[in-house]
């Protein structure tokens, strides 16, 4: 386990590689989840506060 | 004839010269007659953009060393990064003041084709901007110990990059037309397009000081040049026709 | 099939809201068997060590970012062409994921450079015009969050991204001749290991994990698109509500 870690003397440089990659995925996907809820909140309270026949 | 607001204030316009037919030449005649008139009317602002490129150029070798080898070797590039900046000061003003007060839409309504006219007003527009610095930048690369054949291949290459500067910006400022943010928006999205420009416009000179010979940097300027003529007025018309919509 | 009855908002939605989930867990069990290739399978380089494994990565992002652009300016030239709503959304969606690969790209090329060349940042050709394709895309969002006006921002980002398209090959071009001229005859920054097989089909799996992974997050971020867009008409009246999107 140790030796995947280090990664043979490189393990700074990898996990900073695949460490930010993962935070900038999961924050895009934070982010596509906070928009879409957003989006969802308004569009659902303007139809219940004009509904449309 | 183009007619234009009757109650507007400004001297530029009552501009309203006839036009007899409605052909590419003539409208393209007629915008660039009527952008020198505007644009000498107010010849200080010209000056004033003269002395922002000196200004800029003459910072360099005080925020580095004057030294000369260092100057020669930096020489080219911060002429040219400075010609750079220079047009995308004077770029707001090619569409601005006309979509402002409606001008820019009814010359868009004219039945001469827009790219015509946009191309008209891009020559205007590097005429008054592109071709001062063009006959500055060698009395500057004195400035910056720079020989006289380099002196000679910076000229001519500015003097074809120049105006791709202009019809890449043209293009910057049509799709910024009225928006908040304008001049940094623009700077934005129109200096990617003019690395390449300045990638072979800044290399001749070095390309000749290693032997290469500048012939194909000027080469591939004069040929980005051909291209930026025919493609830029089309997709700054079609710019503008989207922001007048 | 009629593929024109989903070029409508109103009829793509409920499809992407299907599709989405599909190609997320997708990309999520490619993603799983790409770094397993990696990680696992794949030996340790000759020259690099374990620091080449940075490209299961770096490679994968870097096309992405160029695809991506590509795939956007297609749909800008689509809008333009056949003034399909849906083609616009489709543009604005896939742009802040193009920029988060150029990123990643950008990044990991820098902590590869570091161990493996000396330097986090070399001005190398590929890495160059990989900036200024960061810049490219901040100019398309840029523009598009500049613009109140859909309609006007739909086809002002299509003209954007279609000139953008036009000139990154003469960029990549541009940043290639004045890298050949400056680098001498020091080491090509931009060789790339010797590449095994298995460190290829590597890349290539990773490749295709970011590829599901960004339509995933483009159907959903069209959803949210049409969504905005249908809540600013409901705004003007409920006689431009879009049949459907109820």
């Amino acid at each position: 386990m140790s030796n995947f870690l280090a990664m043979g003397g490189y393990g700074f440089y990898v996990w900073m590689s695949y460490g930010v990659t993962a935070l900038a995925i999961v924050a895009e996907l934070l982010a596509l989840r906070a928009r879409h809820r957003a989006a969802t909140r308004a569009f659902v309270h303007d139809r219940n506060e004009s509904p449309t026949p | 004839m183009i007619t234009v607001a009757a109650d507007s204030t400004l001297s530029r316009q009552h501009d309203t010269s006839p036009l007899p037919d409605s052909g590419v030449w003539s409208g393209l005649r007629w915008a660039l007659a009527r952008d020198l008139r505007i644009a000498l009317r107010s010849r200080a602002e010209l000056g004033v953009q003269l002395l922002f490129y000196v200004i800029v150029v003459s910072l360099f070798p005080l925020a580095t060393s004057p030294e000369k080898s260092l100057l020669a070797l930096m020489g080219p590039g911060v002429l040219w990064v400075a010609a750079l900046l220079a047009s995308l000061l004077s770029l707001p003003r090619l569409f601005a003041s006309d979509y402002a007060d409606g001008t820019l839409e009814q010359i868009a309504l004219s039945p001469h084709p827009l790219p015509a006219l946009v191309s008209g007003k891009i020559l205007a527009h590097w005429l008054t901007s592109g071709l001062p610095v063009v006959v500055m930048a060698p009395v500057l690369g004195l400035q910056y110990a720079l020989d006289a054949q380099s002196l000679t291949i910076l000229t001519v290459a500015l003097l074809l990059g120049t105006p791709i500067l202009s019809l890449l910006g043209a293009i910057g400022a049509a799709l910024t037309l009225g928006l908040r943010g304008g001049g940094s928006l623009l700077a934005l999205l129109v200096l990617p397009l003019c690395v390449p420009v300045l990638i072979f416009g800044a290399g001749a000179v070095e390309a000749s000081h290693a032997g290469l010979g500048a012939s194909a940097n000027l080469s591939l300027l004069g040929a980005g040049l051909l291209i930026a003529i025919v493609g830029a007025p089309l997709a700054a018309a079609a710019s503008i026709r989207i922001a007048l919509d | 099939m009629n593929l024109y009855r989903y070029s409508s908002p109103a009829a793509f939605y409920p499809i992407a809201g299907r599709l989405a989930p599909w190609f997320g867990w997708s990309a999520g069990l490619l993603a799983a068997i790409g770094l397993w290739i990696g990680f696992a399978k794949a030996p340790t380089d000759f020259q690099q060590g374990e620091a080449y494994r940075i490209i299961f990565i770096h490679v994968p992002a870097a096309w992405m970012s160029m695809f991506i652009y590509m795939v956007m300016a297609f749909w800008g030239a689509m809008a333009l062409a056949f003034n399909t709503r849906l083609s616009a959304m489709m543009a604005q969606a896939l742009a802040p994921t193009g920029a988060l690969m150029t990123f990643i790209a950008l990044w990991t090329g820098a902590f590869w450079g570091r161990p493996t060349w000396g330097t986090y940042w070399a001005w190398d050709a590929r890495m160059t015009s990989e900036l200024i394709l960061l810049f490219l895309y901040f100019g398309v969002i840029a523009l598009r969050n500049a613009i109140d006006d859909d309609r006007r921002a739909d086809r002002a980002c299509s003209v954007l991204a279609l000139v953008g398209a036009v000139n990154v090959p003469i960029i990549y071009f541009s940043v290639q001749w004045w890298n050949t001229l400056h680098q001498g005859s020091s080491i090509s920054l931009t060789a790339a290991p010797k590449m095994a097989t298995i460190m290829l089909s590597g890349m290539l799996v990773m490749a295709l994990a970011a590829w599901f992974y960004t339509v995933a997050v483009a159907l959903v971020r069209v959803r949210c698109i049409m969504r905005e867009r249908q809540r600013g008409a409901r705004q003007l009246g409920p006689t431009t509500v879009v049949p459907g999107l109820a």
